[in-house]
């Protein structure tokens, strides 16, 4: 064997795995950029949603074909929050009114879950209990709550009492039936495996049957976070001294309808914030279970 | 010596939800003396899993006598375990948390559980995946950990039922060596439910055929193959094949059963 035929050779041996080495950062590379490139196509999708909506308002009221009083226009209600920021509301600086009508929401769900979260595992445990009470708590399910809210307004005054209570009655039935599901859920052979491994039933509870039903009721807790804020802003309607609630309700009195889509916008604001908060929480709750497909979520 | 298991004309009647009774269990006699390795086998749906189920406590019988440990069977008895089919692991418990829980829910403290469990893990050979939840691990790693859980509580009667029938055939056959070290290292009474019968054969003592349902013991065989074993090999020994050949003359006919029954079912 010559020199020249020796180093065909080696090449011929090298080159297969150059070949197969490349394609494979190539796809690597390729996928990232593919998803770089998606992530900006859909973002700049949204703005053009967002500047069509919008736009298309601001041009309609401008020309006449959307009636400025009834639907306002965005640039006006932009006004509007301006002002609201930087003069501050009728009822005082806008910080405050963004404050109460959170303390409300957030009064409203921690009550609402809690007691929800305990009466879902109490009855889910005790099917004669569930047999029992079953009927009524449907039935008190089935009427539209809100109007709670009034009874809350006459028996707890117009303080933060009232919206607290009105917010935990729309919280508590979304997390009591999901609570309750939840724990009817659970596979019985890890109950059978507990009680054979030697837990008695307080461990049982707290160490099978509520971290099973967890995923359950932190589900329900998204929903239930905008009941709670629907619950205060309700609540705040039937009779308030402040509140985003009461803002709109002074605005509608006043028949300005820039006002109440400002304070829509910051009712909006409010809940994208707390959905957020959710998600971190659940995410910490909900350790072990496997990570889900983001694209899939909305 | 009393044995470690007796079934004593046990019958195990269910409600189905239509309202009928169904028979799963009927005149079952079964001994099982400690320490020995006992196999079930038979035909699916003859009744093998609610055997566990009765020996466990966890289900009563309707007639008859269970008794375990020279007591009689009234709930779920101390030194038992059991390695459930499917997946029974705690998934929101990492691998330490789920071997330690037996220690802890029977009141050792939370280090002293660590500890164990450690040990424990290791000698199933998960070290170093203490910290990872159960959709983490593969099928076999799982059941590892399920071994690891009931073994830790120092189990005098270990109930199996069907614990590798989800496994792939390396990790099953890698699985049933491990097994009869751990067994082999403790001293307690395995009942084992398989649909296997090779399985069956290469690990146990002894296997019992069941018929089909409602199931009763029809015949039981000892396995005097020698110990220790390695259950990848064991097969291929001709005395294997005789034993084989012997319980499978009377595993066909109630498979055969079994199987025109479902075929009738479903037509």
């Amino acid at each position: 064997m010559n020199v020249r035929s020796a180093a065909r050779l080696s090449l011929a041996v090298r080159a297969p795995s150059e070949q197969a080495a490349r394609p494979v950062v190539d796809i690597v590379a390729r996928r990232r950029r593919d998803a770089r490139q998606r992530e900006l196509q859909v973002l700049g999708l949204r703005l053009l949603v967002a500047v069509v909506i919008l736009g298309g308002w601001e041009l309609g009221a401008r020309t006449g074909v959307i009636d400025k009083f009834f639907w306002s226009q965005p640039s006006d209600i932009v006004t509007k929050l301006w002002t609201w920021v930087t003069q501050g509301t009728d009822l005082g600086p806008l910080w405050d009114q963004v404050l109460t009508t959170f303390e409300e929401t957030v009064g409203g769900f921690i009550v609402g879950s809690i007691l929800g979260v305990i009466f879902g595992v109490v009855l889910g445990r005790n099917v004669l209990l569930a047999d029992v009470l079953g009927p009524y708590i449907k039935g008190a399910n089935a009427i539209p709550r809100v109007v709670v809210g009034a009874l809350f307004a006459i028996s707890l005054g117009l303080d933060i009492r009232s919206k607290v209570a009105t917010a935990a009655v729309l919280v508590f039935f979304v997390v009591f039936f999901n609570a309750f599901q939840g724990v009817r859920e659970v596979d019985r052979n890890l109950i059978a495996n507990a009680r054979i491994l030697g837990a008695d039933n307080r461990r049982l509870t707290t160490e099978i049957i509520i971290p099973s039903a967890l995923s359950w009721i932190v589900a329900s807790l998204h929903t239930s976070f905008g009941l709670a804020l629907v619950g205060a802003v309700v609540g705040e309607l039937f009779g308030a001294t402040a509140g985003v609630g009461e803002l709109i309700y002074a605005a509608k009195n006043n028949f300005d309808a820039a006002g109440v889509f400002a304070g829509m916008a910051l009712l909006a604001a409010m809940a994208l914030v707390a959905e957020a908060l959710i998600t971190a929480l659940e995410n910490r709750l909900i350790r072990w279970r496997p990570p889900v497909a983001t694209e899939t979520r909305i | 010596m009393s044995p470690a298991i007796e079934l004593r004309g046990v019958t195990k009647r269910f409600l189905t939800p239509s309202g009928g009774v169904y028979t799963a269990l009927r005149e079952l006699n079964m001994i099982v003396e400690p320490g020995e390795f006992c196999s079930v086998v038979g035909p699916t749906g003859c009744g093998k899993s609610t055997t566990l189920a009765l020996i466990s406590g966890l289900e009563p019988p309707s007639e008859g006598e269970v008794d375990v440990l020279g007591k009689r069977v009234d709930g779920i008895a101390d030194g038992i375990g059991y390695v459930f089919q499917s997946d029974a692991v705690f998934p929101w418990k990492t691998v330490l948390e789920n071997v330690a829980a037996g220690p802890r829910y029977r009141g050792a403290s939370s280090g002293d559980a660590r500890t164990r469990a450690r040990d424990w893990i290791a000698r199933v050979g998960l070290a170093g995946f203490e910290d990872r939840y159960p959709y983490q691990l593969s099928g076999g790693m799982r059941k590892r950990v399920a071994l690891a859980q009931s073994l830790i509580n120092g189990p005098r009667i270990l109930l199996m039922d069907e614990p590798f029938s989800a496994l792939d055939v390396q990790t099953r056959s890698l699985m049933e060596n491990e097994l009869l070290g751990l067994w082999s290292a403790s001293s307690a009474s395995v009942v084992f439910v398989t649909h296997d019968l090779e399985e069956a054969i290469s690990l146990s003592d002894r296997v019992y055929v069941i018929t089909a349902g409602p199931g009763t013991v029809k015949s039981n065989y000892k396995v005097d193959l020698p110990r220790p074993r390695n259950v990848a090999e064991i097969r291929f020994q001709p005395h294997f094949a005789e034993i084989y050949e012997e319980i499978w003359e009377d595993l066909r006919d109630e498979v055969l059963v079994s199987y025109e029954r479902q075929k009738r079912g479903a037509a």
